[in-house]
Parts: structure tokens; sequence; C-alpha cells
């Protein structure tokens, strides 16, 4: 790997430590009676409301619609994630300092292979409480399902739900984004070069 | 020629009567009904947006606070101050009661005439307003940020507490003066006393600067006359506090007519600072008191104290403390100009409105200037102080209020309407018609030293013909004039709560972010509150059952309880578990001979409640919470005295 390289893919490793104290991703919601709106923060160990008491609104207002109430630590790759993240930021610096470009291959793959896992694991999670509601529910509308989109907007009764990345999750995704321009340099530079 | 004559005035007369209609039709096209061509444009508020000034205008013989948009003039909250107000469960929920006990008693009224805003080096900051009870002497301070009534002290050795609050220039103090002399302290003495044996009494009350909290500083003993009302000083006369004062005959019957004979009356003022070196100096000597004092605790429950004793200045024990401005004729209003240099006084009986000047009244002291004295008091000579007088005003000058361009505007009682003079000359410059009989009138920021101007508002005692009639009570009325140009401009009239004495208004930006949404629940420190679900009781002791419950949308927790007797004293602890803002829920139960509670996001209130049937009682929310709003809803049952039935509930493991 050339030695700029071998420096911004040091710093993006860094960087990714932001995603951290910063949100991955962040669920809007709005109603009319809310004009404020409500909003939940997810991050790489914790699920947060906008504001102090979002959270807890959020769940009194799931109680109508069967909803399972949202409680963080139910929730086991709230624990895990951390040290996933940390692993990544491990083989980046390590592929960094060695400077052997199939390692930076490989925290590219590993990178992909673990985010797409995670968005995949945060939609059974959506899947599941839209669709897995209590049969008691005091409001029932047949065939309706309360799962929020994973990335857009969806009307879900009077709610307009939308969600997308936060800032942490951008920074994510800019080191992934990096990480492949990386790959497609270092291997159009010297194509079957052993280093 | 005669009948000649008799067909030119006829023809005459058709010719007036066409003119005149030609005329009112055509005064009709440009200003209908006295206001201005565009108005409703002037005071349009679209739907969503917010007004531009808070007013907040006492509620006069209901007790209360309005509180109001400008210049939509839309009734936003009427705070609950003096008066129970069962749509709240204000003075009737345990929490609340404490605040409306005084010396006689539990006092679930009164007469609430002066709001007055906190303020910081003479300009409002936006942190309380204060407001007077004139039956029951007293003062209530509202906190700004959560517009509730947080703490109510009475006034010893007081009768009709008018000329009061009014606060100085920094809220170092509020004011409180006697409006009907009476014998301090009181005993039993023949009314045809009056000159010998009844007194006057001025009272500061010193607010906390952090807290806000009151407490009685000290009373100057005056003579016995009717004092009315007061202003502080301000910039030039920071230090100083005027009161208007009638009666100077001393007259004990008849007032209307025996105490209008002098010419003069006066208006006092008093050297504050000076009142505070002699009360500092030892020259105060304890009187005999016992006063009421409330405030609400940090757990949101309203406490009660009675206190006893106060401390007494004589004038004549305090040189340089007070003296008398003689002022034309029967003043009630005194107001002082934005710079503090003039003291307005509004002597209802005069044909002028006199303007004293500071400047002048301090060298006539310094010039001992004294036209004999007053009980140790010296009376200054009119001409020594006197600025000039606004000739030709109107009739029955009431009070003034300025802009920050050097204009005043008073209100005329008897002509009904307000008159725009200029204050450095005292020259009338333009009049404007109110309907009908203006009391007090406002301009926002108008007792600051830099007043936000804009509008005036007519704070008017007679309605007559301008709403639809409601039979013989009808409402009264506040009307919304533009200032800002030459010309007054008439634009909006809207009816007030209660009697609206006073008012005053602060732009809506100095306090609308502050504004609480919801308490929060974790910092709930009510004895009887409930923080989730799973920890809701009922507990008995003796007679006496506690019911801790909660409420969330849309159900409270228990909602089934047995084990209640008639006769028992049963207390529905309510804590509203919320934490979204504008979702209060309410309480209450079949027979409740109190009220029911209105309960704050993150808040408790408790209801008592003795039942008196044997038999299963119906309570629900009043206050529509959601969809399931109908469902909120339980039941207790009564069983009857003496019965086993024992305590029971259902909560959620």
């Amino acid at each position: 790997m050339t030695r700029s390289s071998r420096l911004i893919l040091a710093a993006v490793a860094l960087a990714m430590a932001l995603a951290y104290p910063l949100p991955l991703w962040h669920i809007a919601l709005q109603a009319p009676q809310y004009p404020e709106g409500l909003g939940l923060y997810i991050a790489i160990d914790r699920i947060e409301g906008e504001n102090p008491h979002d959270l807890s609104s959020i769940n009194n207002l799931n109680h109508y619609i069967g909803m399972k109430v949202i409680t963080p630590e139910d929730i086991p790759e709230l624990r895990f994630m951390p040290y996933i993240l940390a692993g990544l930021i491990g083989l980046g610096l390590v592929a960094a300092l060695a400077g052997r470009r199939w390692l930076l291959a490989t925290w590219v793959v590993v990178f992909a292979a673990g985010s797409l896992a995670g968005l995949a694991d945060f939609y059974r999670w959506t899947y599941d409480y839209g669709h897995n509601l209590d049969p008691h529910a005091i409001i029932k509308i047949p065939g309706m399902s309360y799962q929020p989109p994973i990335i857009g907007g969806k009307q879900l009764l009077n709610f307009h739900a939308s969600s997308w990345p936060a800032a942490g999750g951008w920074i994510l995704v800019g080191a992934m984004l990096v990480g492949v321009a990386l790959v497609v340099r270092e291997y159009r530079a010297r194509p079957g070069a052993a280093a | 020629m005669t009948r000649m004559k008799s067909w030119a005035r006829t023809g005459l007369a058709a010719t007036a009567i066409a003119a005149t209609v030609i005329t009112i039709s055509c005064g009709k096209a440009s200003t209908p009904a006295g206001g201005a061509g565009d108005a409703a444009s002037r005071v349009y508020v679209p739907p969503g947006q917010h007004d531009e000034f808070y007013a907040f205008m006492s509620g006069g013989f209901s007790g209360q606070i309005g509180v109001y948009g400008l210049p939509s003039g839309r009734l936003l909250r009427v705070i609950p101050v003096f008066s129970q107000d069962a749509e709240k469960g204000y003075g009737y929920s345990e929490q609340s009661k404490a605040l409306l006990m005084t010396s006689y008693g539990f006092i679930p009224w009164d007469d609430s005439h002066h709001p007055s805003l906190s303020k910081t080096d003479a300009l409002n900051d936006g942190r309380w307003i204060f407001i007077n009870g004139n039956n029951t002497p007293r003062i209530a301070r509202i906190d700004l940020a959560d517009m509730h009534t947080h703490e109510i002290i009475e006034i010893p050795n007081g009768s009709g507490n008018h000329a009061s609050p009014f606060v100085t220039q920094n809220t170092e103090y509020v004011v409180s003066a006697t409006r009907f002399s009476v014998p301090t302290p009181q005993r039993d003495v023949s009314i045809s006393e009056y000159k010998d044996a009844f007194d006057g009494q001025i009272s500061f009350v010193s607010v906390d600067s952090a807290t806000g909290k009151m407490s009685l500083a000290f009373q100057i003993h005056m003579p016995g006359f009717d004092y009315d009302l007061a202003r502080p000083g301000k910039v030039a006369s920071h230090g100083w506090a005027f009161f208007t004062m009638y009666n100077s005959e001393q007259a004990h019957t008849l007032k209307e007519r025996n105490a209008s004979q002098a010419d003069k009356d006066y208006i006092t003022a008093i050297n504050w600072k000076q009142a505070e070196q002699c009360v500092k100096n030892g020259k105060a000597k304890p009187g005999p008191a016992t006063y009421a004092h409330n405030w609400v605790d940090d757990a949101d429950i309203a406490r009660h104290e009675m206190l006893s004793g106060t401390k007494v200045l004589q004038p004549v024990d305090c040189p340089g403390m007070a003296y008398f401005l003689p002022t034309p004729k029967s003043p009630h209003g005194v107001d002082v100009d934005p710079t503090g240099e003039y003291i307005v006084g509004g002597g209802k009986l005069a044909t002028v409105i006199p303007v004293h000047s500071f400047s002048k009244m301090l060298k006539a002291i310094e010039d001992k200037a004294f036209d004999g004295e007053l009980k140790g008091i010296p009376v200054l000579k009119y001409e020594a102080t006197i600025a000039g007088e606004v000739a030709d005003p109107g009739l029955g000058p009431l009070h003034t209020e300025f802009d920050q361009n050097g204009f005043a505007y008073t209100s005329m009682f008897v002509s009904s309407e307000i008159t725009k003079w200029r204050v450095k000359d005292q020259t009338v410059v333009d009049k404007i018609p109110t309907y009908y009989s203006i009391g007090h009138l406002l301009v926002p920021g108008g007792d600051t030293r830099q007043p936000d101007g804009k509008y005036v508002i007519a704070l008017n005692k007679i309605t007559k013909d301008r709403y639809l009639p409601t039979g013989p009570e009808l409402t009264q009325s506040a009307q919304l004039i533009d200032i800002t140009g030459d010309k007054m401009q008439m634009l909006l009239d809207f009816p007030t709560i209660g009697e609206p004495h006073y008012a005053q208004a602060i732009l809506a930006s100095a306090i609308k972010d502050k504004q609480v949404r919801i308490y929060q629940l974790e910092e709930n420190k009510d004895p009887f509150g409930v923080k989730a679900e799973k920890d809701v009781k009922v507990v008995r002791k003796g007679n006496v059952v506690h019911i801790y419950m909660t409420s969330i949308r849309s159900h409270f927790t228990p909602d089934n309880i047995e084990g209640v007797q008639v006769g028992d004293s049963v207390y529905f602890h309510v804590t509203n578990l919320e934490q979204d803002w504008d979702v209060p829920h309410g309480f209450a139960i079949t027979g409740a001979r109190n009220a029911e509670l209105l309960i704050m996001p993150g808040q408790t209130r408790t209801l008592a409640w003795v039942p008196e049937r044997v038999g299963v009682m119906a309570f629900y929310c009043t206050d529509f919470c959601s969809a399931l709003h109908q469902e909120m809803q339980g039941y207790i049952r009564v069983s009857a005295k003496g019965a086993g039935t024992p305590i029971s509930f259902n909560a959620p493991k």
C-alpha cells in the first residue's frame, strides 16, 4: 500500500470511533397531535429518545396497537456491537500498519459483511416489533403491521415514520466508501503485485 | 308666509338628514364602527401563529388573572390566584388548599386588581408576576415559567389592599397600602372616632432576588386617609415610591360626598431607601400583627404558616422618609414616566392632569418649601413640585401609561376616552373614544424605562351595546388601539374575564421559550406520588384510606378498589405518569362535594372524598386525553360502616 493509502486508512479507522458517541440511525415520527415530532436514536450500544421522554412516549403510544415495549436492555446486540466495531477499527489499523493490501481488502469485506448483517438484524427487530403484536391490542386493523422502514418514509396510521442514517451511521457509510476507493486504488495501481 | 316658512323648514331638515346620512355612510366606509378600515388585518394572527405579546389582565372580582395574546385578543389561560377554580381543582386539591389560608381561615375568593411584572433595572425580566387581593389584604406571586400561583402573603394591619403590588425597579419590594383606614391594631371603637382612632398603613414586602419569596419588611404608620394607588420611582427617582390618597377630609360616612370636598388631596412620596436606613438604625418599633404566609414548596405542595409581629416606622421617627405632595382632586392613579422624572397624578375629579417633577420635589425638600405638616409629615408647596398641568384633557383622569417616544396616555373615565399628551410640555396631541368608561389602560412595557409601545389597551368597565347582549350580566372588555402613528386608531374589542382593572404585557419572546411543558416524573417529591404502576397501593389507617394511584393513557391503576366504608376519609392521590406535552388527566368521582382534579404530566394531586352511600361509585378522567378517553374509568366499592370487606385493588405485578 502507498504511504498515503495507509495514512488515509488509519485516519478512517480512527474516525469510525466517532460512531460510539454519535447515533447510527434516526427514526422520526410525525403526527397531527405531535407537531414537534417524536424521535428515536439508535446508537451502537443504546436506543434513546430524541428528546428526554420520547422513548417512553413512543412506548406508551405503541400500547394501543399492541406493540411490545421497546426496552433497550432486552436487545443483546446493543451489548456486543461495540466489540464488533472495536474489532473493525482494530483490523483497519492493523491493515494500515502492515501496509498489506490484502488486509485492506479483507477489512472492506468484513466491514461490508458486518454492515449487511447489522442491517438485516435491524430489519429483524423492526419486523418483530411491527408484526408480533398483542392479540388483545386496543386497535386492531386487519392486515396492518407497524414495521418502520429501514430507509425512507412510511405512513403508520396517524404517524408518518421516516428512517435514515444518523451522524454515526453516515461516518460508517463514508468509511466503507473510502475503504472501497482505497482497494480500487491499490489494486488498479499495481495489479497483481505482491504487496 | 307661514306656509312658505314651513315648507322651507321641511326642505332644510330633509337636506340636513340626507347630509347626515351621507356623512355617516361615508364615515362607515372608511372607519367602520369606530375602528380603522384595515383593522382586521392588523390584529389577525393566522392559524398556528403566535401573538407578539402576552397580556396579563387582572380578573377583578373573579380573583384571577387572564392571559391574553396581543394583538389578537385571544384568551390563552385563566391563572387561578385568589379564587378556587373547580375546573382545575385549584384551592380544592390537598396540594393547593393551603395557598388560600389567611388569618381569617380559608378564604376561597378575592378581588384582584393590579398585575405587576417583576423587574430588573426597570425593565420586565419575565420571572414573576405579582397581584394584589384587595378584600382580604394579600399579595400573590405567579411564576411565569409555569403560570401557576406559587405564593400568597397576607398583609397585616391593613384594609382594602388596593395600592398594591407595584414592584420597585429591581423587584426589591412589592408595596401595599390601606384604602379603608381602620383602627390599628384593631379594637372596639366608635366609628365617629375616625379622625383619632383610625390609621393608614404603607407596607413594604421584600422579594428574594433568587427565589422570589416574599416577606414583610416594614410598615409605615400613616394618618387615617384612603391610600389609593401606588407606583415606585425608577431611574432618576429609584429609591422612592408614590402613593395617592383621597379623603384628606377624614370623612367616615357618605365618603362619596364628604371625601370630595377638599380642592387638593395628596400624593405621598416615600423615600424607601431612607426607611430602610431607619429600620437598620433601630427606629422601627415592634408592632402587633398576625398574618398568613403560604407558598408552594419544592415538592409542589402548598404550605401555610402563621407569622406574627411587624416592624412599624413612625414618620416622626424617620425624618426625610415621607412627604405629601398636594394634588387635585381625590387623585386615583399615580404613574411615573420612563425617565423617572415626571410623576403624574390622576385627579379623578380634577379638570387638569397634574404632573409633578421629581427633581423639583427634591429641590423643594432641600429648600424646605413646606406648607405646614400633617401628623409629622411635611406638606410640600404645590407650586414647588408641579412641572405643569395638562389642560383640557377630558373628564375624570384616572391612570397614565407611557410610550418610548415621550408621550403619555391617560384614561378618562367620565368622558370615556384616552388622551394622548406630550410629557415634556404637557400638551394634548390626540384623543380617542373608548366604549365605555375606561378604567386602567396598558401599554406593553408602559411602566418600564423602555416601553415597547405599539398599542394602548383600554380596560373598560361597561360594554352596554358593544356585544351580543347576554341578559343583565354583560361582559367587560378591552380595546386594542394602535399608537404607532400620530393618530390613535381603534383596532379591536375583546371581552375579558371578570372585571379587568390593571393589566401588563410583555414581549412573548421574553417568556415563551421557558414555558414548562411537563413536570419531571423522576423529580416528583410528593410523599403520596407513585412513579410506576407496579407501586400503586391502598392503605387504611383507622378510618382514613390513602389510595396511591396513577393515570396514563388511557387507564387508572388501580381501577377497581374495594374495602372502603361509608364515612371513611378517602384520599385519591393521583399521579399523572405521562411525560408528554399537553396530556393532562382529570379525575372525578360521583358525589364529590369539592371538585375534580386536573393533573399535569408528572404531577400528583389529591382529592379528599367521604363516601356517603353504600354502593359502587364510578370515577373517570375528565380531560379528553386520547381515543380511549371514554374508557378511562374505574369503580370503587363502598361498603357499610363496619362491614368486613377487606381492602383490595388491582395492579400489574
